[in-house]
């Protein structure tokens, strides 16, 4: 058994390495680069987020302060370095973020962790309120409006390694990220870890177990803060120039957000969690004006039906398929995506335009929508997107509940079927 | 010989209301205690300020010799002191065997590392698995604790309590909630698990503090109205009336 564990292992660590070393012969357009780069950022970050979130409980408003700040102090590392005045190689200077976020988690951290639940929270959020308003009161560390910028090209590397192409950034950052992951789910198998988890579940009992749950906080805060300032690092190579916004709330507000929605219980869901990040900010933001009405939404609905994320909806149907019951689901979900789609055409034609009408109107009334042209003055398609809604909605509810009630019974099936093997 | 609990005139109020009105208490190593009192009288309040959770008004706690009454609970633990708690006090998203091992880490000098993997901590594992046998719940090593009937919570939480290896034991209400049979098996395991060690146990079911304590505390109001053998204390005129007279403690000592 444990043979078989080590085996899985081996194979999904290695397919994670295989699938970010090829992932640029597959996507090798300019925006393909630059969505992986900050994939690998993008998952360093929300997986250092989850070591306080999922794994300790602490509900932090402000990661982004440890981004942001080793974003800063990487980019004046980077300008020292190529000035001259820092003998440290390019490829190091993400570590040096590392190094920035560790000690500001160290300094802050100890005002933070020293109080759990919502008052932590509360704090979080000062903090960040606190370190966005510094940066634009010290232009001369932040650079005010403007940012720092910075140029990580190096004359003559070894190898013809300039960091000049996006791809060799690209392999920089994924080594980083397969080192890093590594890292953290290590983490997750240590003493601290599991104390943290403890933590997460009842402070006051670890107390009676030798445990000084603010010791346990304050240690996790400052190795999330060191993951945290690495991904700030990267992201100052990345784009080569680091502006206020990085420390900002709304920086703070998408670790959590993505975290949650691929999934805090699991290890793997803030990976998931920065893929759909990256894909929402740099894609989505592309195809349409309202993507954060639609990421409000979707945020809503993950929070009241699947609290688990992305990784605990997957985790429940792949305990479906190992009892071999996936198949009998298959219509179901082949009914709530058709009709979801259809509720989904209608609902958006709506949004969409209602932002059009809003926005821009002076472009005409009329606008093309999923192929299909829409015009704002012609009541007519608005009562037939609303319609499509209607019908749409009306269906997707009759499938959602003929898929519970299948789901309910899978799911006695399978408890009953685990007793059984419990007993014998 | 240093005893292993020592109260000295032990106070504590909660506003204006004094819960805990002077009691002083010597507590022999290896000795059985049970502590028994009427609902409200403060025998939660007095667990709570031994084991650090509450810091008395005024007053001396020693535990083997040393004032305890200022420092902190894990500071206590770690000097051997462990307590349970009346209301289930366990670690619901970690699996049984995870919640075991919890409570054996830092007794085996594991503290805060992160540079060492569980897997590999032998003697931790051993022990964990130890403590599983024990309190008979080998059977769910990965079932969550929050997932276990309220009978197998209350072992794990003995379970949890006696992980650390500590020489002074308080029990708060071990068998609170259970049935009548599950009391008596649970009683025997208690016995069982905390040979050699002093035992301090509230209880309200008399038949389980005869059957665990060489001596008993009675506690009414806040003061301790008499420390003896069961016998004695059974005999005890004022313990009689305050407490024992009832129709139900009666049954209780006579029942099955």
């Amino acid at each position: 058994m444990a043979t078989s564990i080590n085996r899985s292992r081996w194979i999904v660590w290695t397919a994670f390495a295989l699938v970010m070393a090829l992932a640029p012969q597959v996507f090798d357009s300019g925006l393909g680069m630059t969505v992986l780069s900050q994939m690998g950022i993008g998952i360093i970050a929300c997986l250092s987020y989850n070591m306080l979130f999922g794994q300790g409980g602490m509900l932090s408003f402000g990661h982004a302060v440890y981004t942001g700040l080793g974003s800063f102090m990487a980019i004046h590392a980077l300008n020292a370095a190529t000035g001259g005045g820092l003998p440290l190689p390019v490829a190091l200077v993400p570590l040096a973020g590392g190094l920035a976020g560790l000690g500001f988690a160290v300094l802050f951290g100890y005002v933070t962790t020293r109080k759990s639940g919502t008052t932590f929270a509360m704090i979080t959020l000062g903090l960040g309120e606190l370190v966005f308003a510094m940066s634009l009161m010290v232009p001369e560390f932040f650079g005010g409006e403007g940012g720092v910028s910075g140029n990580r090209m190096v004359r003559d590397g070894w190898w013809g390694i300039t960091f000049g192409p996006q791809v060799q950034v690209y392999y920089l950052i994924a080594i980083y990220t397969f080192v890093c992951v590594a890292l953290m789910y290590a983490f997750t198998g240590t003493p601290l870890g599991r104390m943290l988890n403890a933590v997460r579940d009842n402070p006051e009992r670890v107390e009676f177990v030798g445990y000084d749950t603010q010791r346990v906080r304050y240690l996790a805060f400052i190795i999330a803060g060191f993951f945290a300032g690495i991904s700030g690092g990267l992201a100052a190579l990345n784009f080569e120039i680091v502006t206020a916004e990085v420390v900002g709330a709304a920086r703070s507000g998408g670790y959590l957000l993505f975290t949650f929605l691929g999934g805090a219980t699991f290890f793997f869901g803030p990976i998931l969690g920065a893929i759909l990040m990256v894909l929402a900010l740099v894609l989505f933001s592309e195809f349409t004006q309202a993507w954060l009405l639609y990421l409000g939404l979707i945020f809503l609905l993950m929070v009241m039906f699947a609290p688990g994320g992305i990784a605990s909806l997957i985790m429940m149907n792949m305990r479906v398929a190992m009892f071999g019951r996936l198949r009998e689901l298959a219509l179901s979900y082949l009914g709530l995506a058709a009709t979801g789609v259809l509720m989904l055409a209608g609902g958006t034609s709506l949004v969409e335009m209602v932002f059009h009408l809003q926005l821009k109107q002076s472009e005409g009334s009329v606008f093309s929508y999923l192929g299909v042209g829409l015009d704002v003055e012609n009541m007519v398609h608005w009562l037939l997107a609303a319609l499509v809604l209607a019908i749409g909605a009306g269906l997707f509810e009759w499938v959602r509940r003929g898929f519970v009630h299948r789901w309910g019974l899978i799911q006695t099936a399978i408890e009953a079927d685990i007793r059984r093997r419990a007993a014998t | 010989m240093t005893s292993a609990i020592e109260l000295k005139d032990l106070r504590k109020s909660f506003g204006r209301t004094e819960i805990i009105r002077g009691i002083d208490l010597t507590v022999q190593k290896g000795e059985r205690i049970g502590v028994i009192g009427p609902n409200g009288a403060g025998k939660s309040t007095l667990f709570n300020l031994i084991s650090g959770r509450l810091h008395p008004t005024s007053g001396e706690v020693h535990l083997n010799g040393r004032r305890i009454d200022r420092l902190k609970p894990y500071e206590i633990n770690r000097l051997g002191l462990s307590r349970s708690f009346q209301i289930t006090n366990i670690f619901p998203k970690l699996t049984v065997f995870e919640n075991l091992r919890c409570s054996v880490l830092w007794s085996l000098g594991y503290k805060y590392s992160f540079w060492r993997f569980l897997a590999n901590l032998h003697d931790a594992n051993e022990r964990a698995e130890q403590l599983m046998t024990m309190i008979r719940l080998g059977a769910k090593r990965e079932t969550l604790a929050m997932n276990l009937t309220y009978a197998e919570q209350r072992a794990l939480e003995i379970g949890i309590t006696i992980g650390g290896g500590s020489d002074v034991i308080l029990l708060d209400e071990p068998t609170a909630g259970m049935s009548h049979s599950e009391t008596a098996r649970f009683t025997e395991l208690i016995k069982e698990v905390t040979v050699g060690k002093t035992l301090l146990t509230v209880e309200h079911d008399m038949g389980v503090v005869f059957g665990l304590a060489d001596k008993i505390a009675v506690v009414v109001y806040g003061e301790v109205l008499a420390f003896d053998t069961p016998e004695a204390v059974r005999a005890n005129s004022r313990v009689q009336e305050a407490y024992l007279g009832s129709s139900v403690a009666d049954a209780q000592v006579g029942g099955p």
